[in-house]
C-alpha cells in the first residue's frame, strides 16, 4: 500500500506542474506516514525530487516509450501498479494526464476525479474538493473503492520544498501494443503555454482587431507569460482557437491573469476564476470584469499598453 | 456508418449556479437546460458524415425525464433516432457503463463524447468507456477524417496538436475545433417536425454502483472590491502588483 505520484517530463526536464503534484502527494503521504513513490518514463535528470520529497522512483527506460501514447503508457502503469498496490495515485491536470487518468484509474479498478482542488477532506471514506460548473462553484466528492486517481487542478496547492534521500530503480517497458499510432507532433517551441504559464495576457475585442495584436504579444514577453483570448476574438478569427479561454475554450489557473478590452461574460470568467490574481484594463466601467478583478484600469488599451509594457521593462 | 453521440442535459452557460436542500444539490428553479457545448460540436460533426457518408447518427442520454426536451432538440438538428437510458447519472463510471453496454448491442464504428460536460466537469465517460469495451480513444479531439475504415484525428495537447490514426471503431472527446462555431445547426421548423416523428427509445438503466459520491457543493469566496488605479499612473499598477499581490 502506497502512495504514488506520477511525473511528466519533456526532453528531460520535470513538469512545474508535476513538482506541483509531488508536493500535494507528499503531504498526504505523510498524513498516512507512508512513502512518498514516484513514477516518471525516461527521465535521466531526476535530482529535483529529492528537494520535494519523493523516497523512491520507478524509472520505466524505454526507447518505445519515447513518445506519449496513452494506451502504452497507461499499461505500462497499471503493470507497475498491480504490484505497488497504491491506495491514491496523483496526476496533474495536464492534457496528456486527464487523457491517461480515466483510461488507467479503469485499467486498475480504480476511481478517478478530475479538477481536485483540496487536500483530502477525509480518509475513510476518502472525498476531496473538487471545481465544477467550470470554476462557478465546488463540490466535496467522496468514493469507497481502495484506489483512487487523483488529477490535481493546476496552480491549488502550489510548491513546497521537503529533502529526501531518494532511492532510485530503474524498470524496463513492457511489451505492449495500441490499436492508436501517433503520426506526428507539431508543438510550438519557445512559446509558454496556457497550460504552464504562471502568467497569463489576454486580449478582447476591444482590441479592435488582429493586427493590435502586437500589443498583447509586447506584454507577454515582457511578463515571460502566455497569450489568450476571449470567445469573440477566436470565433471571429483573429486568434486561433487554442488561445480561446473561457467555458468552452480552456481553464486559466495562472497567478496573474490579464485581461485587456474583455467585458467580462460569464462564460468568460468562469474559464479564468481559479486565476490567483486578475487585472483588468477596460475603457468601460461598466464592464462586468471589474466585479470579479482584483486590480483594474479605465483607461483605453492603445494608451495603457505601451505605457505598461516599458513600465515593466524598466524594473525586468 | 453508425455513429453514437452522447449527450449530456447541462444548464445553460449564462445560468447563476445556486444549491439546496442544505448545498446537497443543485436548484435548478429557473435554469435552461441545453446540449453540453462540448457534445454538441461532435454531433454537428456527425450530421457532416450523415450529410456526406450516409452515416446513421444515434444520440443517448443517460438521465430522467427531463431530459427529452434536448434529445429532440438533437433529433430537430438532424440525429436520425434518440436513445434515453432511465437513470439519474450518479457519476461518470456510471454512465460510462450503461453506455458500454448498448455498445455491446449495437455496433457503432464512431462514438463522440464531448470533452467534459459543463455542469461535472469529470472528463473521463470516453476514457473509462474506451477500456470497457476495448476501444481506442482520443481525447481533445480537433479533427477527424474518415477514409474507408481508417481514421485519422487531431488531439490538442498543451501548446500544439498531435495526429493520430486507428482503424474504426474509435471514441472521440469532441470540443471546440473540431467544428467551427458557426457550423453549429440551428433547427429550423421542417426538422423540428420531423424530431416529433422520430423514435426516442426509452431503456430501463443496467444495476451498476456507482464509484463516487458527490455529497456537498460550495460556492466560492466572494470576492474583495476591485482596486482601480488611474490610467495615468501605470506605475501604480506594477507597484502593487509588485509589493502587495507578489505576482511579478
Amino acid at each position: 500500500m502506497s502512495v504514488i505520484v506520477y511525473i511528466e517530463s519533456e526532453e528531460n526536464k520535470i513538469k512545474k506542474a508535476s513538482l506541483e503534484a509531488v508536493s500535494y502527494a507528499k503531504k498526504i503521504s505523510e498524513s498516512l506516514k507512508k512513502d512518498l513513490i514516484a513514477v516518471s518514463f525516461n527521465l535521466t535528470d531526476f535530482s529535483i525530487l529529492k528537494n520535494y520529497g519523493v523516497d523512491k522512483l520507478y524509472n520505466i527506460s524505454d526507447d518505445k516509450l519515447k513518445v506519449f501514447e496513452v494506451n502504452i503508457y497507461s499499461n505500462n502503469l497499471s503493470n507497475l501498479f498491480n504490484e505497488l498496490e497504491p491506495e491514491i495515485i496523483v496526476i496533474t491536470s495536464s492534457a496528456n494526464s486527464r487523457y491517461l487518468g480515466p483510461i488507467l484509474a479503469s485499467k486498475i479498478d480504480a476511481a478517478y476525479m478530475s479538477n481536485v482542488a483540496s487536500l483530502p477532506i477525509s480518509y475513510s471514506p476518502f472525498s476531496v474538493k473538487r471545481s465544477c460548473f467550470t470554476n462557478k462553484a465546488f463540490n466535496e466528492t467522496s468514493t469507497k473503492k481502495s484506489t483512487v486517481v487523483l488529477s490535481l487542478s493546476s496552480n491549488s496547492y502550489g510548491l513546497h520544498e521537503n529533502k529526501s534521500n531518494l532511492i532510485l530503480e530503474e524498470i524496463k517497458g513492457i511489451d505492449s501494443n495500441s490499436a492508436l499510432k501517433v503520426d506526428s507532433l507539431e508543438k510550438l517551441t519557445n512559446k509558454v503555454t496556457i497550460a504552464d504559464a504562471d502568467i497569463v495576457v489576454s486580449g478582447g475585442r476591444g482590441l479592435k482587431g488582429p493586427e493590435n495584436w502586437h500589443l498583447i504579444e509586447d506584454l507577454a514577453k515582457v511578463l515571460g507569460a502566455a497569450t489568450a483570448c476571449s470567445k469573440p476574438v477566436s470565433d471571429m478569427g483573429w486568434r486561433p482557437h487554442s488561445e480561446h479561454v473561457g467555458q468552452t475554450g480552456k481553464p486559466v489557473a495562472s497567478n496573474l491573469y490579464i485581461a485587456v478590452g474583455i467585458s467580462g461574460a460569464i462564460q468568460h470568467l468562469a474559464g479564468v476564476n481559479s486565476s490567483k490574481v486578475k487585472v483588468v484594463i477596460n475603457n468601460d466601467p461598466e464592464a462586468p470584469f471589474f466585479r470579479s478583478a482584483d486590480y483594474g484600469i479605465v483607461g483605453d488599451a492603445f494608451e495603457v499598453l505601451p505605457k505598461l509594457i516599458e513600465g515593466l521593462k524598466a524594473i525586468k | 456508418m453508425n455513429i453514437l453521440v452522447c449527450i449530456s442535459n447541462v444548464p445553460d452557460t449564462t445560468s447563476k449556479i445556486n444549491f439546496k436542500n442544505n448545498d446537497s444539490e443543485f436548484d435548478s428553479n429557473g435554469v435552461q437546460y441545453i446540449i453540453n457545448p462540448n457534445d454538441e460540436f461532435g454531433l454537428t460533426r456527425a450530421i457532416w458524415f450523415q450529410e456526406k457518408n450516409n452515416a446513421e447518427v444515434t444520440v443517448l442520454t443517460v438521465g430522467d425525464q427531463t431530459c427529452e426536451p434536448i434529445l429532440r432538440k438533437c433529433l430537430a438538428i438532424g440525429a436520425n433516432k434518440a436513445i434515453r437510458i432511465d437513470a439519474v447519472p450518479k457519476d461518470g463510471f456510471f454512465v460510462a457503463s450503461q453506455i458500454s453496454e448498448i455498445c455491446k448491442i449495437n455496433k457503432y464504428d464512431l462514438i463522440i463524447c464531448g470533452r467534459e460536460s459543463i455542469d461535472y466537469n469529470g472528463a473521463m465517460v470516453g476514457g473509462i468507456l474506451s477500456n470497457m469495451i476495448n476501444c481506442p480513444y482520443v481525447a481533445n479531439c480537433i479533427g477527424l477524417s474518415i477514409d474507408n475504415k481508417k481514421a485519422t484525428l487531431e488531439r490538442e495537447i498543451d501548446g500544439g496538436k498531435e495526429v493520430l490514426s486507428c482503424e474504426l471503431p474509435v471514441i472521440i472527446g469532441s470540443q471546440k475545433g473540431l467544428v467551427e462555431e458557426t457550423d453549429l445547426i440551428i433547427p429550423n421548423m421542417r426538422g423540428i417536425m420531423q424530431a416529433r416523428q422520430k423514435t426516442l427509445e426509452v431503456l430501463p438503466a443496467n444495476s451498476i454502483k456507482n464509484l463516487t459520491d458527490t455529497n456537498k457543493f460550495f460556492k466560492p469566496q466572494p470576492k474583495k472590491e476591485v482596486k482601480l488605479v488611474d490610467s495615468e499612473d501605470v506605475n501604480e499598477l506594477i507597484n502593487l502588483l509588485q509589493n502587495e499581490a507578489k505576482v511579478l
